[in-house]
């Protein structure tokens, strides 16, 4: 049967997550490896780590932290940000990693995409794409650069071409809800998950568990992408699997998950 | 004849990210080592073949290493084996994804393609439906329906080896036990608890886990 992954994303920058992390009861609340673990002990189907300073030395203190999590924690792992080369991928998913995303540089050159597909396969090859609601016209445009570069793009032919390339999974973040806890923005994860054959993992915006229940609905999303619902402490993974699970949404029970 | 004998040998054969297999198994106090000659590979207690990606690109690499050889012998000699997703399905005669590539053969039949009107690849946790009536020793200790981890676009058939489908467009093989010979569809290095408990059984029959656990 179909289910619905409920993935928490880690934002990374120097080894340490950033954007406010409230654990008072983890010892090191900044510690991707200790929060990986805790959300995997919660019920998390999988995990998302991004990498934000996307430099070089960023990228080597990246892989020991994948290392590191790949020792304790055995779900999948997905890891983004700066990833610009087939060797940049093949650092990570030999660290353990299970998938690799890529932003701008398959946007650069789509080529990339290709590339990594062939090599590792195309369920190691996650395609993330910053979109923003046209002003004028209708429709979404792709940005790069944490969301700060139009590129005239639009989102959904790019989301259709990434596919065609042979990515095995999008990652779909709305621009304009990222950060605002409002909800995703269910027209465009509607428009591209149900348009495209490819599981769409649904990002931005999440304030609330009825954003998630909608993104699944109403959306259509294949997976369900948190971050500060989750750091905030406002609400653990179990709690959203089991609301999820009371709304019709099938999931992953939490119960004998963890552990 | 380098390595010690009496491991078990997890087929690195240059393939993705095939060191998660081997992270767990050492996770579970096993004696597991990452073999890319095969001359490290003699008399292994158990063999495991991972696999991600293309079924074309893993039998080509798998040939290339030399490492199908370890493989074939461990089969034919009756060591316990396990063929985790494209490892698994290169035990097939081959695949729908790469016509004219041969797998091993030492399972009956063509891998196929997922059903159609889903998603695919299928990127998710399903859970396990135990068919044929026996109980698998793979999946001994686990709940009756456990949830486990998939990533694929191609399965093989069912068949008499089937011991447990999941439902995705329809029902998709995701276990097979004959004798030595074990696979999973699913990724039980990335199941959690539950896949840890898939491979606990695998090391178990090899004996070549930690006699203190």
């Amino acid at each position: 049967m179909r289910s619905v992954r409920v993935i928490p994303c880690l934002d990374v920058t120097g080894g340490r997550v950033v954007k406010g992390v409230r654990f008072v009861d983890l010892a090191d609340a900044g510690d991707p490896v200790a929060l990986a673990a805790r959300y995997d002990f919660e019920g998390a189907d999988e995990l998302a780590f991004l990498d934000i300073t996307a430099s070089h030395e960023g990228r080597d203190t990246m892989v020991e932290v994948v290392e590191r999590t790949a020792e304790q924690v055995f779900i999948p792992l997905t890891v983004g940000g700066g990833v610009r080369s087939a060797e940049d991928a093949r650092r990570l998913l030999r660290a353990g990693a299970e998938k690799v995303s890529v932003n701008t540089a398959a946007l650069d050159a789509p080529d990339l995409v290709a590339r990594l597909a062939d090599e590792f396969g195309s369920q190691c090859v996650v395609v993330a794409v910053d979109a923003r609601r046209r002003v004028e016209g209708g429709g979404w445009e792709v940005y790069t650069h944490g969301g700060r570069r139009p590129t005239g793009v639009d989102a959904l032919a790019w989301c259709a071409r990434a596919a065609e390339l042979g990515a095995g999974e999008l990652l779909l973040t709305s621009m304009d809800r990222d950060g605002t806890r409002d909800g995703y923005d269910l027209e465009l994860t509607a428009a591209v998950s149900g348009s495209l054959r490819v599981p769409v993992i649904a990002s931005g915006g999440v304030g609330t568990l009825e954003h998630l229940v909608d993104g699944a609905l109403i959306g259509k999303a294949d997976a369900l992408l948190a971050a500060s619902i989750f750091h905030s402490g406002q609400h653990s993974v179990g709690e959203a699997k089991a609301y999820l699970e009371a709304r019709g949404v099938v999931v992953r029970p939490s119960a004998g998950a963890g552990g | 004849m380098n390595g010690p004998s009496g491991d078990i040998v997890v087929l690195d054969y240059g393939i993705g990210n095939l060191a998660s297999a081997h992270r767990a198994l050492v996770r579970l106090g096993a004696r597991a080592r990452l073999v890319r000659d095969p001359a490290e590979a003699a008399d292994p207690a158990g063999v495991v073949l991972p696999g991600v990606g293309a079924f074309g690109r893993c039998a080509e690499a798998l040939q290339a290493s030399g490492l199908i050889d370890v493989a074939r012998r461990a089969i034919e000699t009756g060591t316990p084996f396990l063929g985790i997703c494209v490892g698994l399905q290169l035990l097939y005669e081959g695949s729908a994804e790469a016509p004219g590539t041969p797998g091993l053969g030492v399972v009956g039949g063509v891998v196929g393609r997922l059903p159609a009107g889903v998603k695919c690849p299928q990127i998710q946790w399903n859970q396990l439906e135990p068919l044929g009536g026996r109980p698998a020793e793979l999946l001994a200790g686990l709940p009756e329906r456990p949830w486990m981890y998939f990533v694929h676009s191609y399965a093989p058939p069912i068949g008499p080896e089937t011991v447990a489908a999941c439902d995705y467009g329809g029902p998709v093989a995701a276990a097979i036990e004959r004798d030595n010979l074990w696979g999973t569809q699913f990724h039980p290095e990335k199941s959690g608890t539950l896949g840890l408990r898939v491979l606990a059984n695998f090391v178990a029959r090899t004996g070549a886990g930690d006699p203190r656990r």
